[in-house]
């Protein structure tokens, strides 16, 4: 529900002093027209008080009905009545109480000549009053409906950015486990080793959950750790390599991006061939952007990585472009046996 | 057939080391069971069993190249198994549709003696009783059969077939199929490369390809609708399809239907 402007402390204060300035210029010029002082400070009271009572009830009304686009002649036709109205109750008060005093009879002859005069003014005030709260309200709707939308949104999109980043592979749990109570029986103090890797990870993956940004290096820290394990399943056919440029290691990145890249090229890595298997993650600086490459051996026969986003990097593309808007930081490539990642990623 | 349940021929397939590894550690109270070797794929794995003929596998569902499933379809007179995996939503419900004992990693002793028990005892039984078993070529009554035509329905397996020519393992995508054709036992998969013979029926295929992309366009036929150029009218009901490689495919009266259809005309 959008707020009468009057209910703010601020806009009543300008109300009532323009309602002020109004009386006393009122009770200026009926003095200039020979007025006693008495005479015309009632008069003007009693007016303005009037137009302003109605002023006030006219845009607080509006909070509750506001015409149509197409309805607004109706502004028009309400002013002209409201102002009928509150000369004929000025005529009902002001005739009555100040007709008996001295001037009383040259006060009714004056009303009577400044009926059409006191019509124009207060069908302006009235009219202005009643324009200003139009504006007031469509805008303050207006804004209203944007924020909801704005609202809605970014509801949306953090609910897809979790559901994006909420894809920790259940396969890759099991197994991790399963390597440990392999390990157990015969090599404890290793298997004891790879438990705790399996909670680092754990607990990161649940930490970034509420985290915005997070620098390169710990980034890399937590793909290491991810690798490790999965060194651990596959022993001696998986290796890796990681080159980092120095100047790019404090450079901040969205949580969780990386990890499905390089879970997406271990998948197509390791399930692809039967080789030995080396997956190669590169991070430099590359004028604006941090450019990360990830790339793994696969086979060409019988996968066809599609042009553009290949594989299961469909989700990764959508993430960039929620947080960027931009639908180019992310590309493909495909050399021989190799296929190659890249995403770039904005400073 | 030896009676005793003495000296069992087992081998071990799993892509995992230590996976392997805590099988043979469980079947170290199994003196009678005799692990011949370990493979760490599919392709070793046929090689293994056609070498040695075991008694029982144990067969990891995830591997590279080719899955466990598809590895058992290459496999002529498939040994028992003991599936063992850690997640696949598709593999488990295989399992469980068929009946078929499996283990889910990580699995402990207890759960894995139950599972070789099992097996060791219904083993006994049919050997002393051997009226019991039921006939291994009846394809109706063969589970592993039904099993893996259950599990050729999940996402990854629709994406490719495999196949063996001249002792050699071909994987074929999908994509790359001009039409099937059936031939006796076996279909005939036509593709860029050549045809393939595989030891399944039309209507395994029909039902494990994906409806909008292979349409079954007569009872010995299916064909990739990406592959039609152009529909000729031929005898009086029929007609033939011509595909971008020069083949020629026969529409029968209801195949017609089915291809106008996916094709939306």
């Amino acid at each position: 529900m959008v707020r009468s402007p009057l209910s703010t402390g601020k806009f009543l204060l300008i109300f009532i002093s323009w309602w002020g300035i109004w009386g006393f210029l009122q009770t200026d010029l009926l003095i200039g027209f020979g007025l006693r002082a008495m005479t015309a400070f009632s008069d003007s009271l009693v007016s303005n008080t009037l137009v302003a009572l109605s002023c006030g009830f006219l845009s607080n009304n509006m909070q509750y009905y506001l015409p149509k686009k197409e309805r607004y002649w109706y502004i028009l036709l309400i002013s002209l009545a409201l102002s009928g109205i509150i000369l004929l109750a000025c005529k009902a008060i002001l005739v009555p109480l100040l007709g008996g005093l001295s001037d009383g009879a040259a006060y009714t002859q004056f009303f009577n000549r400044s009926w059409p005069v006191r019509f124009d003014i207060v069908f302006l005030q009235v009219g202005c009053m009643s324009i200003l709260s139009v504006l007031w309200y469509s805008t303050e709707e207006e804004q209203e409906n944007r924020q909801r939308r704005n609202d809605a949104e970014r509801l949306a999109k953090e609910a897809e950015l979790f559901k994006l980043r909420q894809q920790l592979a259940p396969h890759f749990l099991f197994n991790s486990l399963n390597s440990i109570s392999a390990l157990i029986g015969s090599r404890p103090e290793q298997a004891r080793k790879m438990i705790q890797q399996l909670s680092d990870f754990l607990r990161g993956n649940l930490k970034k959950e509420d985290q915005q940004w997070v620098p390169l290096s710990e980034e890399i820290q937590y793909l290491e750790l991810y690798l490790d394990i999965e060194k651990v399943r596959f022993g001696h056919r998986l290796s890796t390599v990681i080159i980092c440029d120095e100047e790019c290691l404090e450079r901040k990145l969205p949580p969780m991006l990386l990890q499905p890249i390089v879970e997406n090229a271990i998948k197509f890595g390791l399930y692809d061939t039967t080789d030995a298997v080396t997956i190669a993650i590169r991070a430099r600086l590359d004028g604006k952007f941090v450019r990360i490459e990830v790339e793994n051996p696969f086979d060409p026969e019988t996968s066809r990585p599609k042009k553009g986003a290949g594989f299961g990097l469909t989700s990764i593309q959508r993430r960039l472009y929620l947080i960027f808007a931009r639908p180019d930081l992310m590309e493909t490539h495909v050399d021989n046996n190799l296929f190659t990642t890249i995403v770039r990623i904005p400073q | 057939m030896s009676t005793n349940t003495a000296n069992i021929k087992a081998i071990i397939i799993d892509d995992e080391p230590l996976a392997r590894m805590i099988v043979q550690e469980y079947l170290a109270t199994y003196p009678e069971i005799n692990v011949l070797q370990e493979c760490s794929d599919g392709f070793e794995g046929i090689k293994a069993i056609q070498q040695w003929r075991p008694d029982l596998i144990f067969l990891d569902i995830q591997m590279p190249k080719i899955n466990g499933f598809e590895m058992l379809e290459l496999v002529e007179e498939p040994p028992a198994v003991i599936f063992t995996t850690a997640f696949d939503e598709y593999a488990i419900k295989a399992f469980e549709s068929h009946a078929v004992d499996y283990l889910l990693k990580p699995f402990n002793k207890e759960r894995f003696d139950k599972s070789l028990r099992k097996w060791i005892d219904r083993r006994a039984g049919v050997a002393a009783n051997p009226a019991a078993k039921a006939p291994a070529a009846d394809t109706d009554n063969d589970p592993t059969g039904a099993l893996l035509e259950t599990a050729a329905q999940s996402p990854a397996q629709q994406q490719r077939i495999v196949v063996k020519t001249g002792g050699k393992i071909k994987i074929i995508p999908i994509e790359d199929i001009h039409y099937l054709e059936a031939a006796d036992d076996y279909v005939k998969i036509h593709t860029h490369n050549g045809a393939f013979l595989k030891n399944r029926t039309m209507g395994y295929f029909e039902k494990a390809l994906d409806g909008t992309q292979f349409v079954r366009t007569h009872r010995s036929y299916i064909l990739n609708v990406q592959q039609v150029t152009r529909i000729d009218p031929y005898e009086k009901d029929s007609h033939l399809c011509i595909l971008q490689s020069g083949a020629q495919v026969p529409v029968s009266k209801a195949g017609y239907v089915k291809l106008k259809s996916v094709l939306g005309l």
